[in-house]
């Protein structure tokens, strides 16, 4: 492990000043069983301001976010360190770790407010939303009179944009939509008139639309109550709209603090950079991904790159594609008409895309557009849709049992998960090898030689055959998973938001691989995102699916420059910019 | 809408009575082919055989002999018991008062302490009371109730200390709560055997709920921990916690067999180890209808608390 | 720099950041058996159930030598001349009754068990995999037959067939079916909607390869902790109908039936009650240990690093 980290700091801002709330120094948080997590942070917020504190998973800004409340949670304990609070109207601050239980509390929920991950976890469901406004007041003894904590619960739902009225307060939070419930949260961390606000991801469950009206919520909000803000989140692009400063945090350790726009834009430690590199940008300007798509993202290990014998096989596959072909001139993949509807819920409505051997489209929806199931629709998992899918110009069943084998070889699809879509109890090299199994070619010996061949070209290697899911890292069971979509050699491969799952510089080297795997195969390709950021890197083709219809549909760069419909332009109004 | 879902459970709930009787008289089919001669034994005259023949309806086609029954079930006729002669309701109606008692006692103790204990022990995770009482709970968890009721008289009223009595002293007809020190010995039995279940079963639930989202938003909203506990933790464990209470409370209608024949206690669990032995099936078919009915009747109060405890289901259509 | 050897697992462990919680696979391949030993509670569980097996199927080996000495006194002494443990009230050693009486109960046991699991097994498996109107009509009957407890049940079975052994097993078995079938189903329903069980359809796996190579070893956790549990409820329903004189009939030895026939004179020769009540509290308090050490070692696969 690294020893001592210096942390990059581009500015004073952090030395002693009359304008910081809370200062963290020397911080250091360790399990139960010894094993230190963070390794001594040091960062301020001052009054007014926003610090975003960045970085991927595992690297403890979470539980950097909770010290600041003097939480711990189960199975991890203060080790050293200070965390210093200098509450309004007071000049001596109070050490917030070294607090007994009572003094902590009296704290937490008036000085120090908290906005959850989760909204829809962190209330209690069994509770109306306005009595959980309420408690707090009640708790920290809000005001002198029962009619003044009344009118402050409906004045803080005001000011978050909700009505205040009784009716309103009496909802439970299963009757409100996501967006609501994180606004319920933030009014119930404003109530108090806080000093310092922590934000735990408060956006991360939630649509881009919905996130931009809850980040100017709290924006609003930290501003007008002269609050200094801990915003923690993976997400960069989020850092860049909403916070002042960022601090960014590698495995415990801060390593690089200062203005957003000197941090972000003049990035100096070399994991910053990296960072900075992987983030997809809309314009399309830096190239992500680009040679971590030779290596994995983890230890340096021989590569095999795919030498001829790999292309020549690519070449096979188009050739007894073709021979089999009932129309020479039919586009490769054909979607044409296809409808879905539950009930009287319509999922999926006159759908109609085409891909060309080599092409890449990728398919752009929020939750619920049914993007994920258009794509398994495609993959013949999905059996429930009218209309036609074909594949050079043959009409193919709907359901994935019903198809030849040779049109179930040509598409093949990659599932959002790699923590879901590998059997926990086989190994790489068992699951792989199914694909091959249930088309019935070869046998037992040329089989692996094929599964290695695949675990060559997704560059895991041939040492993976062996081993199983529980042991590889997300990013690697991810290759692995796209290996098994490629040992049948595919003409077309179906990606269901196969980096969501992903920290970010994985999804870059993830996308980087599928790049030089389109070249290498000649694959054609219909890649579902959430993500718009990503269409620049990786597609040609952009498809804009809102409430199960097409809304907009060409050349990326055209839909993006001149986007036809309403849906699309707020979209791309919506992403925070690079 | 409250209304509805219970009536949906209370149609689910008949459904179940009448597959358990169709159950319950469908074993009867399964009698050897004179059942009259296997339950009068090779010594029986002919005569008395045709009797009995007469008198279980045999002579008449099994689906009338089923609704003559079933019928008979909603007025309260039981019909006949076979090795008493006498009628099946009047043969139990004063038993099952007795075992009322017993399981009332066991479950007014048992129900409470099973979820403080449970409350207890999550609360206290992974120190040494904790472990203490899950060991303590694993062990009477496993035993059957014989072998801890042999335990008790063991050690309260053999070998040991003498100071209650073995059995049920009561001669037949003085109502058994004349002598309440014949009670205690089969109720903390059935404590012993139940509130095991009870206290796992909470336990896990709290455990579970004190690691949610919302009790650590309550935690970082400066919520003192007893309110955190009890207005926060304790009502979301009810609801799960009322279907284990229903399953032992059910259990108890047919764990009370063993401990009344343990301790010869005058209810129903006796009546129904007799009714086995001389093979009184009519004696049988009652007493597995009632200990039914208990099932449904708990199962459906347990649907009850779980739908107060959970907003989402209340106000579910 | 490299940015990911965190392992996953670790990550998990500290399961504090992550933005979108991932649809995460329920269990990691470590060996089964090494965690349960790894607990106290395995390796008691498994001492006690070791020993009283031994017992159960030794004992039957050593009777001529507990049997040496006839009795004819009848409730005889313990540590006497007339055997170790003195003689019941026909006058028989207990000693020898209990070396021959444990060998059936346990047989029965697991024969009972293993039926329950196998049906339950199947029944909750398919039910979960097929779905539908079969899902919903499979578990309504379960729920007719969860009405009735087992023992009532079993006592309705010996009411008609008569106590005989085949009634017992298969008695215990059959209403154990329904309870496991209930978890085996929704064990199931939790890995059914992992991505590798779409993806072994989509690969068009026959339907029973997918139920037997990707189901199946995945749902082996609550399934061993269900056996463990439910083999502790047979020992104790067989032993409590034996007691209740319902099971083997007089004169066999068996430790049920040898409680019911010494109960009696529990305060002047205790021995032939507390022989066998120790052993099948120990028999059952070993299972249900082993029961538990087995859910806690399926547990630790999941969460905890």
């Amino acid at each position: 492990m690294t020893t001592e980290t210096t942390t990059v700091r581009h500015d004073d801002a952090n030395l002693p000043n009359e304008k910081i709330v809370l200062r963290v120094t020397d911080l250091k948080i360790a399990t139960n069983a010894g094993d230190e997590i963070l390794h001594g942070v040091n960062f301020a917020l001052s009054r007014g301001e926003i610090l975003g504190l960045v970085g991927e998973s595992g690297s403890g800004k979470t539980t950097a976010g909770l010290a600041c409340m003097g939480h711990f949670r189960e199975g991890l304990k203060f080790a050293s360190g200070s965390v210093s609070l200098w509450p309004r109207g007071d000049d001596t601050a109070v050490e917030v770790v070294e607090l007994d239980e009572v003094a902590v509390r009296s704290l937490r929920g008036s000085r120090i407010a908290y906005i959850p991950q989760d909204p829809a976890l962190s209330l209690n469901p069994a509770m109306r939303v306005g009595e959980q406004i309420r408690e707090v007041l009640d708790i920290h003894k809000f005001g002198s009179s029962e009619a003044e904590r009344s009118e402050r619960v409906a004045a803080v739902l005001v000011d978050v944009g909700l009505s205040g009225d009784k009716a309103y307060q009496k909802r439970w939070p299963h009757q409100l939509s996501g967006g609501q419930q994180q606004r319920i949260g933030i009014a119930m961390a404003f109530a108090m008139y806080p000093d310092v606000l922590i934000l735990d991801e408060p956006t991360t469950g939630l649509d881009v639309s919905t996130q931009a009206v809850v980040l100017d919520t709290i924006r609003q909000m930290t501003v007008a109550n002269n609050v200094a803000g801990l915003y923690i989140t993976h997400d960069l692009a989020v850092i860049k709209d909403i916070s002042d400063r960022v601090a960014v945090m590698l495995r415990g350790d801060l390593v690089e603090e200062g203005p957003v726009a000197s941090v972000l834009e003049d990035p100096q430690h070399e994991y910053t950079k990296m960072l900075m590199s992987a983030v997809p940008d809309l314009a399309g300007r830096k190239t992500i991904g680009e040679g971590a798509a030779a290596e994995p993202e983890s230890e340096s290990k021989a590569t095999h790159i795919l030498v001829s014998a790999g292309t020549s096989k690519s070449d096979d596959s188009t050739e007894s594609g073709d021979g089999a072909a009932t129309s020479a001139n039919a586009p490769l993949l054909q979607v044409k008409d296809v409808a879905l509807a539950y009930g009287k819920a319509q999922i999926l409505d006159g759908i109609n895309l085409t891909l060309e051997p080599g092409d890449c489209t990728l398919l752009l929806g929020e939750s619920g557009s049914g993007k994920t199931t258009l794509s398994r629709c495609v993959a013949g998992l999905n059996d429930d849709y009218s209309g036609t899918v074909a594949l050079r110009g043959a009409e193919l069943a709907r359901s994935t049992r019903k198809r030849t084998n040779e049109q179930r070889v040509g598409i093949q699809y990659v599932f959002q998960s790699p923590f879901s879509s590998l059997n926990p109890r086989r190994s790489i090299g068992q699951s792989l090898t199914v694909p091959l199994e249930m088309s019935g070619d070869g046998t037992a010996a040329t089989r692996k030689a094929q599964v290695e061949e695949a675990l060559d070209s997704v560059r895991l290697g041939r040492s993976f055959y062996h081993r199983r899911p529980g042991d590889l890292s997300g990013g690697e069971r991810q290759r692995a998973a796209i290996a098994r979509a490629l040992v049948n050699q595919p003409s077309v491969l179906v990606c269901d938001e196969i980096t969501s799952a992903l920290d970010v510089s994985v999804q870059a080297s993830i996308i980087g691989l599928l790049r030089t795997l389109r070249k290498e195969h000649d694959l054609a390709m219909l890649f579902v995102t959430h993500n718009i950021a990503l269409s620049r890197h990786i597609a040609d083709n952009l498809a804009v699916l809102n409430k199960g219809t097409i809304v907009d549909y060409g050349p990326t760069a055209e839909v993006l420059e001149n986007p036809k419909h309403e849906y699309t332009r707020t979209l791309i109004a919506d992403v925070p910019k690079f | 809408m409250f209304g509805k879902v219970i009536g949906r459970r209370l149609i689910f709930s008949a459904f179940i009575l009448i597959a358990v009787s169709l159950l319950v008289f469908g074993a009867t089919l399964l009698l050897p082919g004179d059942a009259a001669r296997a339950i009068l034994g090779q010594q029986a005259t002919p005569e008395r055989i045709a009797a009995l023949n007469e008198q279980l309806g045999l002579n008449q086609p099994a689906w009338q002999r089923y609704f003559s029954w079933l019928g008979g079930l909603f007025v309260g006729d039981f019909g006949t018991s076979t090795a008493s002669g006498g009628s099946v309701a009047q043969l139990l109606s004063d038993r099952i008062g007795n075992s009322f008692i017993l399981m009332a006692a066991a479950a007014i103790i048992s129900v409470p302490l099973g979820i403080g204990l449970g409350v207890y022990s999550a609360l206290h995770r992974g120190g040494r009371r904790d472990s203490a009482l899950t060991g303590i709970s694993l062990v009477f968890a496993a035993m059957p109730e014989f072998v801890i009721g042999i335990g008790l008289i063991a050690i309260f009223a053999t070998s040991v200390f003498q100071i209650l009595p073995a059995v049920t002293l009561a001669p037949p007809g003085e109502p058994v709560w004349g002598r309440p020190e014949q009670l205690i010995l089969p109720t903390v039995t059935l404590i012993l055997v139940v509130t095991p279940y009870i206290v796992r079963m909470m336990r896990a639930t709290m455990i579970e709920v004190l690691d949610s989202g919302f009790v650590e938003m309550a935690r970082l909203k400066g919520v003192p921990e007893t309110r955190v506990i009890l207005r926060h933790a304790v009502p979301h464990a009810l609801g799960p916690v009322a279907q284990v209470v229903a399953i032992q409370l059910a259990w108890l209608a047919g764990g009370v067999v063993v401990v009344e024949f343990l301790f010869r206690y005058p209810g129903l669990g006796q009546a129904l180890i007799d009714a086995v032995t001389y093979r009184d099936v009519q004696v049988v078919q009652a007493i597995s209808m009632l200990v039914a009915a208990v099932y449904v009747v708990v199962n459906l109060a347990a649907d009850v608390v779980g739908i107060l405890t959970n907003p989402k289901l209340r106000s579910a259509a | 720099m490299s940015t990911n050897t965190n392992n996953l697992d670790d990550l998990k462990g500290s399961a504090v950041d992550g933005g979108e919680v991932p649809k995460e696979s329920q269990t990691t391949y470590t060996p089964f058996f090494k965690r349960v030993l790894a607990q106290k509670q395995g390796k008691i569980g498994l001492t006690l159930t070791i020993i009283v097996l031994l017992l159960a199927f030794c004992g039957p080996l050593l009777l001529p030598w507990a049997t040496g000495n006839t009795a004819t006194e009848f409730v005889a002494k313990p540590f006497s001349p007339h055997g170790l443990f003195g003689s019941d009230n026909l006058g028989r050693d207990v000693l020898s009754r209990f070396f021959a009486g444990g060998l059936t109960l346990i047989v029965y046991s697991v024969l009972a068990t293993a039926l329950g699991m196998i049906l339950g097994a199947i029944i909750g498996m398919l039910a979960a995999y097929v779905g539908g109107t079969f899902d919903a009509i499979v578990m309504r009957l379960n729920d007719v037959i969860l009405a009735v407890p087992q023992l009532v049940f079993a006592l309705l079975a010996i009411t008609v067939l008569g106590p005989q052994g085949w009634v017992l097993v298969t008695v215990i078995g059959v209403t154990h079916a329904p309870r496991i079938a209930r978890v085996a189903r929704s064990a199931t329903l939790g890995v059914i909607t992992e991505d590798y069980i779409l993806a072994a359809e989509m690969y068009a796996m026959p339907r029973w390869k997918v139920l037997l190579r990707e189901l199946l070893p995945n749902i082996t956790g609550p399934l061993s902790v269900e056996a463990g549990l439910r083999l502790t409820y047979s020992i104790g329903y067989i032993a409590s109908l034996s007691f209740l004189g319902l099971g083997l009939q007089p004169p066999a030895a068996d430790w049920g039936l040898m409680i019911n026939e010494n109960r009696i004179a529990l305060s002047i020769q205790p021995w032939g009650v507390l022989l066998p009540v120790i052993a099948i509290a120990l028999l059952t308090i070993g299972t249900n240990l082993l029961a538990d050490s087995f859910a806690r070692a399926t547990a630790s696969t999941s969460v905890e690093a």
